[in-house]
């Protein structure tokens, strides 16, 4: 981890109390006041002719602080090694996350990529039980065999972050294939990557689902980069939601900044989907404000460009423009700041203090079903026969 | 009990399973209208209709991937691969998912599904179309994976792949489709354990492990020496490469002292490389000769037939390793014969 290096990660800030590093408090300010300077103002948002009610749009202002703050906590504790191996932040795309997942139902279901923290908390799990699978413990949402890349929910039908590029959706295919085979009429949404609609299970998942008529949403955030190669150097076709029409799929593209716009843009393919058993490929461009991972400093990203996107910080214009609008005031604003910050030092403090799994369940989840002559011999071990004990 | 061709007892257990439980349904290439490229589920499309009998596109990553999908949601799909050769665009779904979600995911989801395919070389396919991979799956943490040889054991290991709870590689053979044996007449309990190897024939002088299409040449093989040398060989049919029955491999050997393995794959890195490794481990006092493997030549398959046999194990093969064995560790036991005249006796089927 070079932190040195990490320019953007200055505009982050990990939770208040949530962790121990000082040095790290006040960047999001001094990154607020640096936006200000670059754009004459605050990222802006403008909910003043909006109907929606101000519950709905405060609700939407906690959970996407939720992400940025649990993000970035989740950030500071990779550095100081409590969570080890690849480690990729939704920092940057909070409104794409909020507006996709606001707009399903609990008994839908939701595949992801391995840059899904966000969308297991926007399902409602509590970030103790996410955060405590970053640390690789037992009561992790996958007993801590998953980790970052790997997290899964069957309660609230998150059905898993996927760490091989395209994975994901060939069983999100099949996942919708099971809804039609039942005859019920959930949804399952399935996201993506940029980068990732350039690989062979996009296209033969899009094919499929057209073919078969199911009710699933291709979501590609479109953040720009699949690592360190824009979507301009890895696709013949730049606007991505075209890809759809290669296999005469209902497509759309939304800005992946603006929660209400995303929200509704999933609503009108929830519906296509629940209605008519059609799949839907939507775009939702946003930005990642961070590297690929923890560990990648994103020195190939044009300084200008970060401070562009920088300028349109989803979070901080939600919050810009529930002031504006008079929605909120900032005595309300600080309280959410409080509740959320508290929510994520409390759940550092739980994935610190649970134990992790004991070695003498390594074999656990081996098999679903047990069957005779399962070699469970140790790696110093002959491999292992029952009679010999 | 009714003889039945292999390809008769696949479609039969297919059928029964399907009656007996709804969430059970077929995936494939050609599988309905044309009736599966072997003809195993023939008449199923319309007996079951498109919901059940599904035709999928050339699109081996998309729908066995779709079918793991499903078995997360709970349905028990049966997906067949048109030949083991074209598993290989799916094998990332396979591996890297159906392998992985049960345990990665600390066993919030199960993945009840199998996969059936064809392997096996000799019938002129050639290089792309002739292959034995099986191993890569059966060295797969995750997966099971079964292969009878039999109809019997195709029956009763089909109905419990289809049971079972976790992702199973079927693993049937092209030269086996026309292969009849006796199968039991339908039971709801006609269900083989999988991870279990049969003995298929006892004996005392030397122990001969094999799976799938070999098992039944390996048969044909101790019949014959039994017949004309009077060795008393003992077959294990593997049944099932993972788990892998170690015990009973063990145990024959302890009991024989001697061990040849007849697989068609090949040999670097195979099956038999396993069983030899179990067998040095665990009865390495008893042995009184080197295990032997018999497998494939390290070749892409040719096409010439002349070439093609030249790659293949023979049933030739396994009756010679048999009496090289023996005369390795001072002939068989009882009536002290040894046995070299390697060549001469008539080749076995295979
Ligand atoms: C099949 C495969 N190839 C390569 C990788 C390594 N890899 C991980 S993420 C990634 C880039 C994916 O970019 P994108 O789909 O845009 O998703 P993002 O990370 O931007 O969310 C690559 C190449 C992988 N995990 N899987
Ligand atoms: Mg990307």
């Amino acid at each position: 981890m070079s932190k040195k290096s990490d320019k953007t990660a200055a505009a982050e800030r990990p939770a208040k109390g949530a962790t121990r590093s000082a040095g790290r408090n006040g960047q999001a300010e001094r990154a607020e006041a640096k936006a200000k300077q670059a754009n004459g103002t605050a990222p802006k948002y403008d909910l003043r002719n909006v109907s929606e009610s101000a519950e709905t749009l405060i609700g939407f202002y906690r959970q996407m602080l939720l992400i940025r703050r649990f993000e970035e906590t989740t950030g500071e504790m990779y550095t100081r090694a409590k969570i080890g191996g690849y480690c990729h932040l939704n920092l940057g795309e909070e409104a794409t996350i909020v507006g996709t997942m606001s707009a399903l139902e609990l008994r839908d279901y939701v595949f992801t990529n391995y840059r899904e923290h966000g969308y297991i908390l926007a399902r409602g799990v509590d970030p103790k039980l996410i955060m405590a699978e970053l640390f690789g413990k037992e009561a992790g949402v996958s007993k801590g065999r998953g980790g970052s890349m790997h997290l899964f929910d069957v309660e609230s039908g998150f059905l898993g972050g996927y760490a091989i590029v395209g994975g994901q959706l060939p069983p999100a295919t099949g996942a919708a294939l099971a809804i039609t085979y039942r005859g019920s009429d959930e949804v399952v949404l399935c996201q993506m990557g940029d980068a990732t609609t350039n690989i062979g299970a996009f296209h033969e998942s899009l094919n499929i689902a057209q073919l078969w008529k199911l009710p699933v949403i291709f979501l590609i955030v479109n953040n720009l980069y699949g690592m360190g190669t824009t979507v301009e150097r890895a696709s013949a076709v730049a606007e991505l939601y075209r890809k759809a029409c290669a296999y005469d799929m209902r497509s759309e593209r939304v800005d992946g900044n603006d929660v209400l716009a995303v929200r509704d843009a999933t609503r009108r393919a929830v519906e296509h989907a629940r209605k008519e058993s059609l799949p839907t490929l939507l775009e939702a461009v946003s930005y990642r404000f961070r590297g690929h991972s923890v560990v990648d400093p994103a020195r190939y990203r044009p300084e200008e460009e970060v401070k562009h996107w920088r300028n349109l910080d989803p979070v901080m214009a939600l919050a810009h423009g529930l002031r504006e609008a008079g929605l909120i005031d900032e005595a309300g604003i600080k309280q959410i700041d409080d509740e959320i910050n508290a929510i994520v030092v409390d759940a550092v403090r739980f994935a610190d203090e649970t134990p992790a799994p004991k070695p003498e369940e390594l074999f656990t989840f081996d098999y679903a079903t047990d069957v005779p002559n399962v070699d469970r011999s140790l790696p110093g071990d002959h491999t292992g026969i029952t009679q010999d004990g | 009990m009714p003889e039945v061709t292999y390809r008769q007892a696949l479609h039969d257990t297919l059928r029964d399973e399907m009656l007996r439980d709804e969430n059970v349904f077929l995936m494939g290439e050609e599988i309905g209208v044309f009736e599966g490229s072997y003809k195993i589920t023939a008449g199923l499309l319309q007996e079951f209709g498109a919901k059940r009998v599904r035709d999928a596109p050339i699109a081996e990553e998309g729908f066995v991937g779709a079918a793991i999908g499903a078995a997360m949601l709970g349905l028990r799909p049966v997906v067949e691969i048109m030949t083991i050769n074209f598993i290989l665009l799916a094998m990332d779904q396979i591996i890297n998912h159906a392998a992985k979600i049960h345990y990665m995911f600390g066993g919030q989801s199960r993945v009840p599904m199998v996969i059936r395919t064809p392997g096996g070389g000799g019938q002129q396919l050639a290089a792309t179309h002739s292959q034995n991979p099986e191993v890569w799956f059966a060295h797969t943490p995750g997966l099971k994976v079964v292969a009878p040889s039999t109809p019997a054991d195709a029956r009763g290991l089909l109905k419990a792949s289809i049971r079972d709870d976790d992702p199973v590689l079927f693993l049937e053979n092209l030269a086996l489709y026309n292969t009849k044996g006796e199968v039991p007449e339908d039971r709801p309990d006609d269900v083989l354990p999988i991870g279990v190897a049969d003995v298929k024939r006892e004996g005392s002088d030397i122990t001969i492990i094999s799976y799938s299409r070999m098992a039944a040449v390996a048969m044909h093989v101790a019949e014959q020496l039994a017949s004309e040398d009077g060795i008393k060989a003992e077959v294990i049919d593997l049944r099932s490469l993972r788990p892998l029955d170690r015990a009973t491999i063990v145990d024959s050997v302890r009991k024989t002292n001697r061990a040849v393995v007849f697989e068609e794959d090949w040999r670097a890195y195979g099956i038999g490389a396993e069983v030899a490794a179990t067998i040095q481990e665990h009865a390495f006092d008893h042995l009184d000769a080197p295990v032997r493997r018999i497998a494939a030549a390290e070749v892409p398959l040719p096409y010439a037939k002349n070439m093609e046999l030249a790659a293949l194990p023979t049933g030739q093969h396994l009756v010679d390793a048999v009496h090289a064995t023996l005369d390795a560790s001072g002939g068989v036991r009882g009536n002290g014969r040894s046995n070299g005249s390697k060549g001469q006796r008539s080749a076995s089927r295979g």
